[in-house]
């Protein structure tokens, strides 16, 4: 059998080296420290680089300048130690760097707690650092899902020269469950990736060839109307990226209320759905696997079909405002958040999506 | 073929002594007058030049006066954040081993916002180059204190001069640098004397030549003037390097754990 | 009948909670079901209870937390006041006699009330407690068979310990034979 029983975290780290991760920075922060931990014993041995930064701040702009050369390079952290990337994320953007950024996320604000939360998702979705900055964020729900959603992360961050994220929390994290490691046919591996930066990245002129000039990768625009342009340019591929958006769906084609729920606690809803579907209640499931780009147009999609929504969610009401904005003058949702730091089972949500049904 | 370079061709009955050095980009600088960012460029390009390395080098610049670096060093660069190039190089090295990876960092840039990231690239060793400029202001903003800014010496931040008891004593990088058994190299030059800027292209080039061999970290803190925030000409600039600067940071090699490997080792009797 | 069964396991750090969780979960999904582990971790790691839930399904789990465990075992007294009033209607508890108070039980419960560390004991160590309770909870739930749980030691204990294993085997054993 090939199945091994692994955390998230775990995943999180044979995913990144299978999908041709070649430098990891990182700083020490629980409920992510599998994910240094496996890969500064694997990278070295695969002929990468493994480096214990002296802070976050450190980390991201390690991982700046190793994408600045066109290498897959990775960082992981937990909400504080992502708050401390934000300056730069937001660098990365603006040069057209490509990383990935991995958050299991605890729970804020502050100091918190290292227990499940979603606190994280508006820094994550919105940008988080300044000016329009925006990165790939993609939200697994499971140990496999952590693995295979790193090739995925690592496909994208090339495809668009942009920092993406993982956003994951404590039980995404810690929970160990069978996970396949077996990459996808069509990964394109560290040499495939590389190569798709060959236009771009820095490696000494001199590796292009006699005539060849250097290259420069930068955020700064001061002449008039450069950074105009150049946020048009961005703007241009946050549109672009509209085509990644992705969703799973369970139980929703003849639902009258969909649940709307992320990660950790849209496996849990998926579960309480189950349960309610097996008392004849008409609900179903929709998880947004990318919470940026966000699945607006699924979602009109079903409130055109008159179907009504409710978004559990653990904090204190954030993906609530992006699914209203979607179904705007066609739906209204409710919403039910889960306080930060709690473990909760389907059983919890049960009435909640029963009250939601009534309200219908 | 252009009219200058017709006009400065050698003629067959010349011989060629000096040239434009071609890592220097050919035009004008943002640099205020009498500013050594200048200077501390033309050697940097001119030591990667005699090197022959600057097809295989990548330049992280900084934040500061020293942003547009790359507007003038013609080698592939990329911009950090305000404090972080020594962090983004070590990035760039892991990510390109055999390339060499060299920051150039204002004293604001590395030795106060960006000094964690320098001290710890310099102590895992990191197979880098650090060029420091230290000229005791923040110039790109406006001439506040820096971390180097002299006891007494006034700034926008300090109207009545840098005061011990409120804001501490000018930070020594080079001596900091020195403690770390990561650093193979570490010396301290100045710019304002023509004696002084050959020693500091010894040192360069040492530096470099440092890294070329794969030994470790190697750092160069260049005292450079800054006429503009200390309301000077450059020639009274210069003297104050001299008078003012070096009493307090001193010229010299502060570390070499090179065991006299590579070549080029520049000495304390090279400074005025 | 459905396969789906659920397990919280919960007794002092030390006493090998997660470990059994571990390994019960490998020996399910070696047994072709999905399965999660999850530590609860936090301000109970140091000094109140350690503790996991399992989660064992033919389906695609959703949820790796119960609120109202199918089953539990109970390896000492804190672990008891906390989860015996969240066990569900129906459900099992597999609880250590050697450690916890018979006054603590609920009577209408249904209960295995063993003496892990004692057997364990006289098995050659009680670090084997934890396995002689899994043994009892495998009889009690019936949720997969001993064999499965045997096999599985070889990949959840490491090589440094695996000559324990025929010990733990045993311990296995007379945990099961005992209910």
């Amino acid at each position: 059998m090939s199945d091994c029983l692994i955390k998230g975290n775990e995943a999180i780290a044979f995913g990144a080296l299978d999908a041709g991760c070649r430098c990891y920075f990182g700083y020490p922060i629980t409920p992510q420290n599998e994910i240094p931990e496996v890969l500064s014993a694997l990278l070295p041995e695969a002929g990468g680089s493994f480096v214990q930064a002296e802070s976050e701040v450190a980390s991201i702009n390690m991982v700046l300048g190793a994408g600045s050369c066109g290498i897959p390079a990775m960082t992981s952290s937990s909400s504080c130690g992502i708050s401390l990337m934000q300056e730069g994320l937001s660098y990365m953007s603006g040069s057209h760097i490509p990383g990935v950024i991995v958050n299991m996320s605890r729970g804020g604000p502050g100091l918190g707690d290292i227990g499940p939360s979603q606190g994280d998702y508006f820094q994550a979705v919105k940008g988080g650092g300044h000016g329009d900055h925006r990165s790939l964020v993609l939200a697994p729900a499971t140990a496999q899902e952590c693995y295979d959603m790193m090739f995925r992360a690592f496909e994208l961050a090339f495809k668009y020269r942009n920092p993406v994220m993982v956003l994951g929390d404590a039980i995404v994290g810690q929970i160990k469950e069978p996970v396949l490691r077996r990459p996808p046919a069509d990964a394109p591996g560290a040499a495939g990736l590389e190569e798709r930066a060959a236009d771009w990245r820095l490696e000494g002129y001199g590796r292009r060839g006699p005539d060849a000039t250097p290259r420069l990768l930068k955020s700064v625009y001061l002449a008039e109307g450069a950074l105009a342009a150049r946020n048009r340019l961005l703007q241009e591929k946050y549109e672009a990226m509209k085509a990644e958006t992705s969703v799973a769906c369970t139980d929703v084609d003849d639902a009258d209320l969909v649940v709307v729920a992320f990660g950790s606690i849209g496996r849990i809803a998926g579960s309480a759905v189950r349960l309610l579907r097996a008392e004849g209640c008409k609900v179903g499931l929709l998880r947004p696997v990318t919470l940026f780009p966000f699945p607006e147009a699924a979602l009109q999609q079903l409130a055109k079909q008159g179907k009504r929504f409710l978004v559990i969610e653990q904090n204190l009401g954030q993906m609530i405002e992006d699914v209203r904005l979607a179904v705007r003058g066609i739906a209204d949702a409710a919403w039910h958040g889960v306080m930060p730091g709690l473990f909760i089972g389907a059983d919890a949500l049960l009435d909640p999506i029963r009250d939601a049904l009534r309200e219908i | 073929m252009t009219m200058t370079e017709d006009l400065l061709a050698p003629r067959p009955d010349e011989e060629l002594v000096f040239d434009a050095n071609p890592v220097q980009a050919d035009r004008i600088t943002h640099y205020c007058p009498g500013c050594h960012h200048g200077i501390a460029h033309r050697l940097v390009t001119e030591v990667l030049h005699e090197m022959g390395v600057a097809p295989q080098t990548i330049l992280v610049a900084s934040v500061g006066c020293a942003t547009f670096t790359y507007d003038y060093m013609l080698v592939d660069s990329v911009e950090a954040p305000h404090g972080r190039a020594s962090a983004v190089a070590t990035g760039v090295k892991r990510a390109r081993p055999d390339r060499i990876v060299y920051a150039y960092q204002g004293d604001g840039d590395m030795g106060s916002i960006g000094l964690a990231e320098a001290l710890h690239a310099a102590n895992r060793g990191e197979r880098i180059t650090v060029i420091f400029v230290n000229n005791t202001v923040y110039g790109m903003t406006g001439g506040q204190m820096a971390p180097t800014t002299l006891l007494g010496q006034k700034t926008t931040t300090t109207p009545k001069g840098r005061n011990m008891a409120t804001e501490g004593a000018p930070l020594r990088m080079s001596e900091l640098m020195a403690q770390l058994d990561g650093v193979i190299y570490a010396e301290r030059c100045a710019l304002n004397t023509v004696r002084n800027i050959r020693a500091a292209k010894k040192a360069i080039r040492k530096a470099f030549e440092v890294q070329r061999a794969g030994l470790g970290y190697s750092f160069v803190e260049l005292l450079s003037g800054c006429p503009t925030n200390w309301h000077m000409d450059p020639v009274a600039a210069n003297e104050r390097i001299g008078k003012d600067m070096i009493p307090v940071f001193p010229l010299g090699v502060y570390k070499d754990a090179t065991g006299g490997r590579p070549d080029g080792a520049a000495k304390e009797a090279d400074h005025e | 009948m459905s396969r789906y069964q659920d397990v919280i396991i919960a007794g002092f750090g030390g006493q090998g909670v997660m470990l059994i969780g571990n390994l019960l979960a490998q020996a399910g999904m070696e047994h072709g079901l999905d399965v999660t582990f999850i530590p609860v971790y936090g301000a109970e790691m140091r000094g109140g209870t350690a503790n996991c839930t399992v989660v064992m399904d033919e389906h695609a789990i959703g949820s790796p937390l119960v609120r109202r465990p199918l089953s539990t075992i109970i390896l000492n007294q804190p672990s008891l006041e906390k989860f015996q009033p969240r066990l569900a209607e129906g459900g099992v508890q597999i609880v250590n006699s050697s450690l916890v108070e018979k006054s603590a039980l609920e009577p209408q419960r249904r209960t295995v009330y063993i003496p892990v560390n004692d057997m364990a004991h006289r098995l050659g160590s009680v670090k084997m407690a934890n396995m002689v309770a899994l043994g009892a909870w495998l009889k009690a739930t019936g949720a997969l068979p001993p064999e499965a749980v045997r096999d599985a030691m070889h990949r959840v204990i490491s090589q440094h310990y695996a000559r324990l294993i025929p010990a733990n085997v045993k311990a296995l054993e007379a945990g099961y034979a005992f209910v």
